[in-house]
């Protein structure tokens, strides 16, 4: 059996606002039977604007109904602004939790509720916003979608991508997609933190120019060496000449030339200054 | 609280009188069977004892039945332990249907280039044998395909699928974990060259299973290290567990046609109950032949899980094969096979009954089943609720 909460087989027993509203403000639809789960949500709202009833029908497991009840607690009281901003982690952490590969139970819940904000405002009737390309085929996920709940829970791995939004649970053909996704999510915020990170470029004294180039040396640009099983050494520093002797395989290499230009020198030029040369020591 | 086991094709509950012939192998004759001394001696006979009872069951030879530590290992052994005896140059054929445990190692051997064949089913999940006839004029084939089916309970031609195996110089193996001990299996009469069966699926715990190799079958043992089981599979032999195994085998021996006899009327009652009490439901697969203990049906509009912990709340165990059960997010690759529809697929259940179940269980069921298809589907959207 799955690790629920007790809340979760509570809203699972017990669900509250079950049904439809028939005059409702806004109505959103999500998934299908073939998919496995689907919600349907309807609100309305009271002369504030704050929606003052909820009403929900789900077909699928015990965290997909508990999800779908979660929600309609959750939304009530609240303004379409509030409730634009409520996240799938709003709605699982109300239930205290739920297991990892339900979570796209509660990724649901937050469409149904964009769907239904979405057929208020405009009166479309889309039973999901299908914005994008479309990224795994078996369960109809777009690649915005995959980003949008990758990027909001922190997800990682392409395992993780399916417990959230089922993208490449069914025939699997799309995990490569999925991976590049979150290969470039992860650039994104390699580049984001270094940025972050980066001191203000200011002219460096000649030591500190050595040490900071001894420090990438060592940091960045050794291990990738040693791995293929080259070496480098530091000879001198010139100005803004770096002079240095490739040692191991890397002497004598072929590609040598490419090494010093495309990895030691593009590495220097980005932890170090913008405007180094990198040069091989004269034998 | 009702505590009312309906899952049997999942594990069953071990036999007390199994339980109790496994005792003294733990406190006394915990000796290995191997051994040149008193304390294995002992031990050894009644390692044989239980091959013998095993062989019955199925009408073997007690040298043709191997111990393993269960029917997955049986079955990986079988379909690798005949494809490198016949130097990995035989095609493998093999059903949609058959468990992961058969799945799994002839997907490892289509790596290895083997060019595997998976033969597909019809809407009542009975072979294609036009398409097996077809795989098979190709020459000889390993050829693995399950007895009956663990999630509907189908019962495959074996008769006529080993015949055709036979007729084509291959080697047939067959994976009856679900069949013995339910149906008649006699391989005297039917061609099959190896069969897995398992332990816990007929009342002796966890833990231990049998492959039956006919004599003179090639086969390469893929457990190595040890002469046991006369260099068939290496190990020191589980032995309370082998025991067990043969005592539950003699048991279904002696009981089998009258347990399953009742077994079956009880599954009927419980079948006929709920189609009458359930609408919009649908039995999956063929009813004519289909194990006695097994129903495997379909509720429209809801979803398996959900089903599942309402019945557990009550008290009764039974299996889906809706995807949220299985931890994946694929539904039954069975009923898929089958060409079930998505919508019935995902809110399928099985219930599985075995000698230990009652009449008064079944009409227990019967009571607490419609309250809870009728809560489930008033949530669904896809049921025109008033």
């Amino acid at each position: 059996m799955w690790d629920y909460t007790e809340k979760v087989l509570d809203h699972f027993r017990h669900p509250r606002n079950v049904g439809v509203i028939a005059d409702a403000d806004g109505v959103g639809e999500v998934g299908s039977l073939a998919c496995g789960d689907a919600l349907k949500l309807t609100f309305k709202l009271d002369a504030q604007g704050r929606i003052a009833d909820a009403k929900f029908q789900t077909f699928g497991c015990a965290s997909a109904i508990a999800s779908s009840s979660a929600l309609t607690e959750i939304i009530k009281g609240m303004t379409l602004d509030e409730a634009g901003r409520v996240t799938n982690q709003d709605i699982a952490e109300y239930l205290g939790g739920l297991p990892e590969q339900k979570m796209h139970c509660s990724v649901m819940g937050r469409e149904a509720l964009e769907a239904a904000i979405e057929n208020y405002r405009t009166g479309r009737k889309t039973r999901k916003i299908l914005e994008g390309k479309i990224i795994c085929t078996c369960f109809g996920v777009t690649e915005e979608e995959i980003e949008r709940v990758a990027r909001e829970n922190h997800l990682t791995t392409v395992e993780q991508v399916t417990n959230y939004t089922k993208a490449g649970g069914g025939c699997g053909n799309c995990k490569g997609d999925i991976q590049g996704i979150l290969d470039r999510l992860a650039r994104e915020r390699e580049e984001a933190a270094r940025r972050e990170q980066a001191p203000p470029r200011r002219k460096l004294s000649n030591i500190e120019r050595i040490r900071m180039v001894q420090e990438t040396l060592e940091r960045d640009i050794r291990p990738m060496l040693k791995h293929d099983g080259g070496d480098i050494e530091l000879v001198d520093v010139e100005g803004r000449r770096v002079i240095v002797a490739l040692r191991g395989m890397c002497a004598g290499c072929q590609v040598a030339q490419f090494t010093l230009k495309d990895v030691v020198e593009a590495k220097l030029r980005e932890f170090v200054e913008p405007d180094l040369i990198v040069e091989e020591a004269r034998p | 609280m009702r505590n009312v086991y309906f899952d049997n094709n999942a594990t069953t509950q071990p036999a007390p009188e199994v339980l109790e012939a496994m005792q003294p192998f733990f406190r006394e004759w915990w000796g290995n069977p191997s051994s040149m001394h008193a304390f294995g001696g002992r031990v050894r006979g009644h390692v044989e004892e239980a091959r013998a009872r095993v062989a019955a069951l199925i009408g073997a030879e007690p040298s043709e039945i191997v111990f393993t530590s269960c029917g997955t290992e049986s079955d990986n052994a079988a379909i690798r332990g005949v494809f490198e005896a016949q130097g990995e140059k035989w095609p493998v054929i093999t059903s949609r249907v058959e468990h992961p445990a058969v799945h799994g190692p002839c997907c490892r051997l289509k790596e290895r280039g083997a060019r595997v064949t998976e033969i597909g089913v019809d809407g009542s999940g009975q072979l294609d044998l036009n398409r097996l006839a077809d795989a098979l004029r190709g020459g000889p084939a390993v050829v693995s395909m399950m007895w009956a089916n663990n999630e509907t309970g189908v019962i495959f031609p074996i008769q006529q699928i080993g015949e055709m195996v036979r007729a084509a110089g291959g080697v047939f193996h067959t994976d009856a974990v679900q069949a013995v001990g339910k149906i008649p299996v006699d391989v005297r009469q039917t061609p099959v060259d190896l069969l897995s069966l398992s332990g816990h699926k007929l009342h002796a715990p966890k833990g231990v299973g049998a492959l039956y190799i006919r004599k003179g079958v090639k086969f390469k043992p893929f457990m190595l290290g040890g002469h046991q089981e006369d260099n068939r599979r290496a190990g020191t032999e589980n032995v309370p567990y082998i025991v067990g195994l043969g005592k539950a085998c003699e048991m279904a021996a002696a009981h089998r046609e009258e347990d399953m006899r009742r077994v079956a009327a009880l599954r009927d009652r419980l079948e006929a109950g709920i189609l009458t009490t359930c609408p919009d439901t649908r039995v999956n697969g063929d009813r004519k032949n289909r194990l006695p203990n097994t129903l495997n049906i379909s509720f429209e509009f809801i979803e398996g899980e959900s089903i599942l912990y309402s019945l557990s709340d009550v008290g009764v165990a039974a299996s889906s094969g809706s995807a949220c059960t299985s931890g994946s997010l694929e539904p039954s690759h069975v009923l898929r096979a089958m060409g079930v529809p998505f919508t019935a697929v995902h809110g399928s259940v099985r219930f599985s009954l075995s000698r230990y179940n009652t009449q008064e269980e079944v009409d227990y069921t019967l009571e607490q089943l419609p309250p809870i298809i009728h809560r489930l589907r008033a949530l669904s959207p896809f049921v025109e609720n008033p």
